[in-house]
């Protein structure tokens, strides 16, 4: 299977900036990788090197072997979709996905036939006479995709495309585009800097910021094994805790923790306990000493679909904790009250401000 | 109701009065040298004269029986309409460079392309002279051509970059990426969202050298000589009405192209 992408210490700086720090990829045939990363991480500067936009200063990138870095854009055979769409407003639907296909001597019924399978896939086999501007922003997205995948490239480059949709169609899209991967096999990097889209889509992950790649990994090891402070705080709703280290373990507020991994010497003798809300069990044995977190319930919001509840650490640190109704109200806390809290020993992971 | 504001804050039309006449002024001086010359071609008599004693088609008639004033008027059409193509041609090509290009640069650019319709013309017109006297493009088409090119191309970029600042830069990247090579993608993707710019560039590069007379008379002659030119030296020897008569088929020449490019621009703005 075609698509296997080997990316190997590009840089790229601008004047004293580094907009890429020695990057090394690879990317498997048919994997959904996505970049993941605040902006102006170098999540977009990578994507542009692999589209040829950006000229790295440094290093390669072959696709199925052969080298990628020197070709000019249109001779990467890949598939881009932007975030803003980037249809040819002067053009009709049909010839927005047909012209991909014109400039590869692909006419008449062979033309008509790839169009409409293209636009069959992502449902606007209907609309293929329209104009652009009649669209909305998700049919126009799905126009952007059919043109990008109607060649069939080797690999699909997005870059956000599915930020400029409302909340609702763009959690709809993240499905489509996961069936359509399924269904295409095509090597997918997905650029974003959601991190719940990231965790919806992706085969694997990987985390950038500063330039590097922080961490590469499947959506669960990025989400239950971060590897940094920067990794756990980016991905999910993370609160932390400052945890001593001394030589009999790790302590949290004076009372030891059990976590899952062995806190090595080296690392930092000041790691943070990485509290993911969902995890904290509300319920617990009172003579379970260890993993145990007492604090003051500060504020009991009533928000619908859950309760938001703010606790105070005995030195003061404040996390905001969202609970599920699933207790009924007798359990909440009160507000002033001292409550505990229990985390389980597989979900106990302490972190370094960097590794 | 004329007098009297609605509100307080409310300035009648009667106090502004005033600047209705200044306006109408205004207009009139802009309109009146124009409009005066029309009445003026249409003369009987043999000399310039307003108002004219009586009427006659006859200095038309004198323009279009004249070899002269044909072949002026031809050289005037062939050095217009080379200008139009080299100067919307660099001055799209120039305004795509500077759109795309960042910082000082592109600032820098930007200023050096205005310059000709800052520098004074006569100024322009000595450098071409004496630039030309040394290399023998006195008196040619190419000369002439040349130096319109550059007074026209400043109306090209201001033209191309007004299109290019509402254009998504994007979508010539996707060109790229789904196969097209750089000029390719800018001939199918770019030119056809900027043509009416660039159109309304090419109409002002027209008629900035078939109205353009200063360089003409330094460097235009014999031959190639302009339409412009064999005017104004007919206004000093002659004086007759033919003058009028060219000048009358000039505005209204003027007028369709530059209310021609109007309504593109119009066009282009509302998209």
């Amino acid at each position: 299977m075609p698509g296997r992408v080997e990316i190997r210490n590009i840089k790229k700086a601008y004047g004293s900036f580094l907009a890429l720090d020695d990057v090394s990829l690879d990317i498997a045939p048919g994997e959904f990788l996505t970049l993941l990363g605040p902006s102006g991480s170098g999540k977009t500067t990578l994507l542009n090197v692999l589209a040829g936009f950006v000229r790295p200063d440094s290093g390669s990138i072959t696709i199925d072997g052969a080298e990628f870095l020197l070709l000019p854009p249109h001779k990467r055979n890949l598939g881009m979709v932007f975030q803003n769409y980037a249809l040819f407003p002067h053009m009709s639907v049909r010839r927005n996905v047909g012209y991909p296909l014109r400039l590869r001597g692909v006419s008449g019924a062979e033309l008509d036939r790839r169009v409409e399978e293209a636009l069959g896939l992502v449902q606007m086999a209907h609309l293929a006479d329209r104009g652009v501007n009649a669209l909305s922003g998700g049919q126009r997205q799905r126009v952007a995709l059919a043109r990008a995948i109607v060649f069939e490239p080797s690999i699909l480059l997005m870059d956000e495309p599915l930020s400029a949709l409302d909340k609702k169609l763009r959690e709809h899209m993240q499905l489509e585009l996961k069936r359509l991967h399924d269904r295409l096999g095509t090597t997918t990097v997905y650029v974003t800097h959601d991190q719940r889209e990231a965790l919806t889509l992706s085969d694997r992950i990987a985390v950038v910021n500063g330039g590097k790649i922080v961490q590469l990994g499947t959506p669960d090891e990025i989400y239950d094994r971060p590897k940094n402070k920067f990794v756990a705080d980016f991905i999910g709703e993370t609160r932390f805790l400052p945890v001593e280290t001394s030589t009999s373990g790790a302590l949290l507020y004076g009372r030891p923790l059990r976590t899952r991994d062995d806190w090595k010497d080296g690392d930092s003798d000041k790691p943070w306990l990485v509290i993911r809300p969902e995890r904290l069990r509300w319920k617990g044995d009172e003579t379970e000493t260890a993993n145990r977190i007492e604090a003051e319930a500060t504020d009991v919001i009533y928000q619908g679909d859950s309760y938001l509840i703010t606790v105070r650490m005995p030195d003061g640190i404040e996390l905001d904790l969202r609970r599920g109704p699933d207790l009924g109200g007798k359990d909440l806390p009160e507000r002033g009250q001292p409550i505990q809290l229990w985390l389980d020993r597989e979900h106990t992971i302490l972190v370094a401000d960097k590794s | 109701m004329l007098n009297r504001p609605a509100t307080e804050t409310q300035i009648t039309h009667f106090q502004r009065i005033w600047l209705y006449m200044l306006v109408a002024l205004v207009f009139a001086f802009l309109i009146i040298p124009c409009l005066i010359v029309i009445p003026m071609s249409f003369s009987g008599s043999k000399y310039l004269e307003f108002p004219p004693r009586s009427w006659s088609l006859q200095w038309y008639g004198a323009y279009l029986g004249s070899s002269e004033w044909r072949a002026a008027t031809f050289v005037s059409l062939r050095a217009a309409l080379l200008t139009t193509v080299f100067a919307t041609t660099f001055g799209t090509l120039a305004a795509y460079g500077i759109s795309r290009a960042y910082g000082a640069a592109s600032s820098l650019a930007r200023g050096v392309f205005m310059l000709p319709m800052l520098v004074p013309l006569i100024l322009v017109a000595i450098g071409c002279f004496f630039v030309y006297a040394k290399i023998g493009l006195n008196g040619t088409t190419t000369g002439l051509v040349m130096a319109h090119t550059v007074l026209a191309l400043p109306f090209v970029v201001i033209a191309v970059l007004s299109g290019l600042a509402s254009y998504d830069m994007n979508q010539e990247r996707v060109a790229q990426s789904l196969g097209a090579s750089r000029p390719w993608a800018f001939l199918t993707v770019t030119l056809p969202q900027i043509r009416l710019s660039v159109m309304s560039g090419a109409l002002f590069a027209f008629v900035t050298s078939f109205d353009e007379v200063v360089i003409a008379l330094f460097i235009s002659g014999g031959q190639n000589a302009t339409l412009t030119r064999l005017m104004f030296a007919n206004i000093r020897d002659q004086i007759d009405p033919t003058v009028a008569a060219i000048s009358s088929l000039l505005i209204g020449l003027s007028m369709i192209l530059l209310v021609g490019s109007h309504l593109l621009r119009g066009r282009e703005d509302r998209k």
